[in-house]
C-alpha cells in the first residue's frame, strides 16, 4: 500500500534520509521508530507530499506520488507531529473542511464527524472555537480529521503526544480496528510499548537509514537479543549509550 | 452525500480552500468579547474620520485644479497618476512579502499540500489570499480619493462601477507579479537562505520604488517656472507619465470617463494584462511551486552565527547585570533570527529612502521661497518623521509583549520582575529607533540647509518624541496583546495597534502645537529683528518635554501593572 523505493532526502550536505526501501502492505499497522533527528518525520512528510525527495519514489496504493499527486493523496490521511488547526474554526467546521478537501460532504460526513467527536469526548465542544481547546483536545480533533474521510492509508507522526490515557487507549483500539478492516497505517512513535503492543511490523531508522525491519520476533533475532523487549532492541540497534555515567552528568 | 468514486478524484474548489479564512473572519466578527461593540464603533468612527480627512484634502485640491484654466484637468490627471504609481509600488512590495508568507510559510499549507488539492485551485486561493492581505490598506486609501474625483469632476452614478472595473485588475497585476517574484526567488536561492531572498527583495523594492519615483519626476510638476514656457509644461502634463504601467491605464480610464470621452483601450489593457499575468503566473506556479514549497520547508537554519558578535554583546552588556543582559541579548537574537520580524526592516528602509529622497527634491529654492517657508518645512518635517517613527514602532516595539506569547510562562515563573522585561524591551526598541530618528531628521535638515536653532529644535524634539512613542508602543502592546497570532506582521494592524497609532498621532500633534509658538517667535525675531519671547520658549519647549516624559513613563507603568496582575 505504501512503497518507498531508494527514498533519499538531502539538505545541502546533510543527508536526512538515505536510500530507504520499504513496502507496507494493505491492512498492516507499521511502526516507524528511531532516535530524535533520525529522519522519521522527514520520511513521513515526503510520503504526505509535503517534501520532495532528492531521489527515489513513493507509491501509495500503486499510484506514484510524483506523477499523479492528486490520485495518490486522495488515498491518504496525514497527521503531522505539530498539527495546525485554524484557531477560529469550530471543531465541526474543521472536520467539514477537511472532508471537503477530499470532496466529501453531506449527512454521512456529518454523522461520521459526530461519531468521531463523541468517540474522543469532544461532542460538547463541536461548536466551540478551536482556540478554546486544550493541547490534547486539538490532538484528538486532528486525529478525527484524518479518519473523517476514510482514507485507505493513514500516515501519523507521534500520535500519542498529549493524549490522556483514555484517549490513548481509544486511539490504539481505533488503529487496530481500522487496519483489521483492510486499511493501512504507518506511524512513528517514541512510545515503544505502544509500538510493541500494536504494530504488525516495525522499522528502526537511524541517521537516515533503516537499521532493522520486521516483526518483534524478527527484530529480536536481528539484535541477537533473546527475549528482550523493544526498548533494549531499540537501544542496541541504534547504539544509544543508555548507560551514560549519570553521576558525571549531574556533577558537571 | 457525494462520495468520490475511484474514477472521480477529489477536486475541492478554490472557494472551499478559502472557506476557513472566511469562517475565521466571521468568527472574529461574531466573537462576543466584552467591549467588542465598543471597539467596532471606535474603528468605524476612526475609519470614517480618516476617510473624511483624505476626502476633504483631495477634494479641495481638485476643486482648486478644476478652477485653473487649460491645465486644471491635466494636473488632476497627473496627480492621480502619481498616487497610482505610489499605490502600484506599495502593492508590488507588499505582495512579494505577503506571498512569501501565504504560499510558503503559512501554517495551513501542510494540511492543504498533503490533501488532494489541484495545483490551480491552490494557486488561485493563495493568490486571492495574498491580494486581500496586501491590498486592503491601499483600497481603503483609494476610496476617498476616487470619491473626491467623482464628486469634483461629476463622475455620475456609474463612476463607482468604472472605478471598480479599473481598480480590480490594477490590484491583480501586482499580486500576480509579487507572487511570481517570490516563487522565483524561493526556487533560485538555497532554501536555508530565506534571508538572502529577502535582502534581494529589499534591494529590488528600494530600487524599484526610486526608479518609479524618478520616472514620474514629481518635482517638475511642482515648479512650472522650471519649464521654458507654458507650452512645455502643458506638453509634459499631457504626455503619459509611464505608459507601460497599469497605473497610467487606470488614470486614463478614470480621467477619460470624468471628461465625458470614455476610452475603451485602458479597460482592455487592464483586464487583458491581469488575465494574461494570471495565466502566466499559474503556469509558473505549476512549474516551480512543488520544488519551491519543498525547499521552503527546509529553510529552518541549523547553524547560527554567534561567535564574536555574541561575545562582544555579552561584554558590552555586562555592567547591566545578568538578567538584563540575557533579556536584551534574547530580544536581539530572536529579532534577527526571525525572518518575519527582521524582514520588516526592508519596508522601513524603503520608507526612509523614499522620504529622504522626496525631501531632497523639495523645491525650496528660487522665487517665492521665503525665510519662513524654508524654516517651517523642517518643523513640519518633524511631524512626518514622527509618523515614520510611529509606524516603525508599531512594527517593531508594539508586538514585543505579544511575541512573548506562549513563552511568557517561563519569564513569569522565573525570579525576575516584569519591570526588567518591559524596560529591556523598551531600550532594545528605543535605541535603534532613536538612531534612526536622529539620522532621518539630521539628514533631512542638512538637505534643507536649516538654521542651527531649527536643527537643535528638531533633534531635541525628535529625541523626546521617540522615547514617548516607544513608551506608548510598549504600553498599548501590553494592554492589547495578540498572543495567538500566526504572523508577527499582523500584530501592528490589530485593534491595539490602531489605538497606538492614533495615540501617537495625537502626541505628535500636541508636541508640534506646543512648540509652534516658540518656533514662530524665534523665526519672527530672525526675520524682522528683535528678541524672541523667552517665556514662550520655556513654556512651549518645557511643556512638550513634560508631555513626552509622561507619555514615556505612564504607559510603561500601566503595562507593568497589567503584566503583574
Amino acid at each position: 500500500m505504501i512503497k518507498l523505493t531508494n527514498l533519499t532526502k538531502r539538505y545541502g550536505s546533510f543527508t536526512a534520509v538515505n536510500g530507504i526501501d520499504l513496502d507496507v502492505p494493505q491492512g498492516e499497522l507499521f511502526g516507524f521508530l528511531g532516535p530524535n533527528g533520525a529522519g522519521k518525520t522527514t520520511t513521513l512528510r515526503i510520503i504526505a507530499g509535503i517534501l520532495k525527495p532528492t531521489n527515489g519514489s513513493v507509491e501509495i496504493g500503486g499510484v506514484d506520488l510524483a506523477t499523479d499527486p492528486i490520485a495518490a493523496k486522495s488515498k491518504l490521511g496525514f497527521i503531522p507531529d505539530r498539527p495546525f488547526i485554524y484557531e477560529k474554526l469550530t471543531g465541526a467546521e474543521f472536520l467539514r473542511f477537511v472532508a471537503g478537501l477530499y470532496d466529501q460532504e453531506g449527512p454521512q460526513i456529518e454523522h461520521r464527524a459526530r461519531e468521531l467527536l463523541a468517540l474522543f469526548d469532544l461532542e460538547e465542544w463541536r461548536d466551540e472555537l478551536v482556540e478554546s481547546y486544550s493541547h490534547g483536545m486539538r490532538q484528538k480533533l486532528i486525529i478525527s480529521s484524518a479518519f473523517v474521510h476514510r482514507p485507505e492509508v493513514i500516515v501519523v507522526d507521534e500520535p500519542m503526544v498529549g493524549l490522556d490515557p483514555k484517549a490513548a487507549r481509544i486511539l490504539k483500539d481505533l488503529f487496530r480496528e481500522y487496519t483489521h478492516r483492510g486499511h493501512t497505517i504507518m506511524m512513528s512513535t517514541h512510545t515503544l510499548e505502544v509500538a510493541e503492543a500494536l504494530c504488525d511490523r516495525i522499522a528502526i531508522i537511524q541517521a537516515g537509514e533503516i537499521r532493522a525491519c520486521g516483526t518483534m520476533n524478527e527484530l529480536r533475532a536481528n539484535a541477537a537479543s533473546g527475549a528482550m523487549g523493544l526498548e533494549d532492541i531499540f537501544l542496541r540497534l541504534t547504539g544509544e549509550n543508555a548507560a551514560r555515567a549519570l553521576v558525571d552528568v549531574l556533577d558537571a | 452525500m457525494s462520495q468520490r468514486t475511484s474514477a472521480a478524484l477529489p477536486d475541492p474548489s478554490t472557494g472551499h480552500l478559502l472557506a476557513p479564512k472566511w469562517l475565521t473572519a466571521r468568527a472574529r466578527a461574531a466573537t462576543g468579547e466584552r467591549g467588542n461593540a465598543l471597539r467596532l464603533s471606535f474603528l468605524a468612527v476612526f475609519g470614517l474620520l480618516f476617510w473624511a480627512f483624505i476626502f476633504v484634502m483631495v477634494f479641495r485640491l481638485l476643486r482648486f485644479f478644476r478652477g485653473v484654466q487649460e491645465i486644471g484637468p491635466l494636473l488632476a490627471g497627473k496627480l492621480l497618476g502619481l498616487i497610482l504609481v505610489g499605490f502600484f509600488s506599495i502593492l508590488l512590495l507588499s505582495n512579494v512579502i505577503t506571498a512569501l508568507s501565504s504560499y510558503f510559510l503559512a501554517r495551513d499549507l501542510d494540511l492543504l499540500v498533503s490533501a488532494p488539492v489541484d495545483w490551480l485551485k491552490l494557486y488561485l486561493a493563495k493568490l486571492i489570499e495574498t491580494l486581500v492581505h496586501s491590498s486592503w490598506m491601499v483600497v481603503l486609501m483609494a476610496v476617498p480619493i476616487f470619491t473626491a474625483y467623482g464628486v469634483v469632476f461629476g463622475g455620475g452614478p456609474l463612476f463607482p462601477l468604472v472605478v471598480v472595473a479599473t481598480f480590480l485588475p490594477f490590484l491583480v497585476v501586482p499580486a500576480v507579479i509579487g507572487s511570481a517574484v517570490t516563487l522565483l526567488l524561493v526556487n533560485i536561492f538555497p532554501a536555508r537562505r530565506t534571508r538572502d531572498i529577502l535582502s534581494v527583495i529589499a534591494v529590488l523594492a528600494a530600487g524599484g520604488i526610486v526608479v518609479l519615483f524618478r520616472l514620474v519626476r514629481p518635482e517638475r510638476l511642482a515648479r512650472p517656472e522650471g519649464f521654458r514656457s507654458l507650452v512645455d509644461f502643458i506638453t509634459v502634463l499631457k504626455g503619459p507619465t509611464s505608459p507601460m504601467l497599469p497605473s497610467e491605464w487606470v488614470q486614463r480610464a478614470v480621467m477619460s470617463w470624468v471628461g465625458g470621452r470614455t476610452e475603451a483601450l485602458p479597460f482592455y489593457l487592464l483586464w487583458s494584462t491581469a488575465a494574461a499575468a494570471t495565466v502566466l503566473g499559474a503556469a509558473l506556479h505549476r512549474w516551480l511551486y512543488p520544488t519551491g514549497f519543498s525547499k521552503a520547508q527546509e529553510s529552518a537554519e541549523r547553524w547560527v552565527r554567534s561567535g564574536r558578535l555574541g561575545r562582544a554583546g555579552r561584554s558590552m552588556l555586562a555592567p547591566f547585570g545578568v538578567v538584563r543582559r540575557e533579556l536584551v541579548l534574547k530580544e536581539i537574537r530572536l529579532f534577527f533570527r526571525d525572518t518575519t520580524q527582521w524582514s520588516q526592516l526592508i519596508l522601513l528602509g524603503v520608507l526612509v529612502l523614499v522620504y529622504v529622497f522626496n525631501i531632497k527634491f523639495l523645491p525650496l529654492r528660487g522665487e517665492g521661497m521665503t525665510f519662513f517657508l524654508v524654516n517651517v518645512v523642517p518643523f513640519l518635517n518633524l511631524v512626518l518623521a514622527g509618523f515614520v517613527l510611529a509606524s516603525v514602532a508599531a512594527r517593531f516595539i508594539f508586538p514585543g509583549v505579544s511575541l512573548e506569547g506562549r513563552t511568557l510562562w517561563l519569564l513569569r515563573s522565573s525570579p525576575m520582575s516584569m519591570r526588567e522585561l518591559l524596560w529591556s524591551k523598551f531600550w532594545v526598541g528605543t535605541l535603534p529607533l532613536l538612531v534612526l530618528a536622529v539620522a532621518i531628521v539630521g539628514v533631512t535638515d542638512y538637505l534643507l540647509q536649516v538654521t542651527a536653532f531649527m536643527m537643535a529644535v528638531s533633534v531635541f524634539t525628535i529625541t523626546f518624541m521617540t522615547m514617548a512613542i516607544a513608551g506608548l508602543a510598549i504600553g498599548f502592546g501590553t494592554l492589547f496583546p495578540q498572543f495567538e497570532t500566526e504572523n508577527a506582521a499582523q500584530i501592528p494592524t490589530s485593534f491595539g495597534g490602531l489605538v497606538f497609532m492614533m495615540s501617537s498621532v495625537v502626541l505628535i500633534g500636541l508636541v508640534v502645537i506646543l512648540e509652534a509658538r516658540p518656533v514662530y517667535s524665534y523665526l519672527a525675531a530672525q526675520a524682522y529683528g528683535g528678541q524672541a519671547d523667552a517665556t514662550a520658549m520655556v513654556v512651549g519647549f518645557g511643556s512638550a518635554a513634560v508631555i513626552c516624559g509622561t507619555t514615556t513613563l505612564l504607559p510603561i507603568s500601566v503595562a507593568l501593572r497589567r503584566l503583574e496582575a
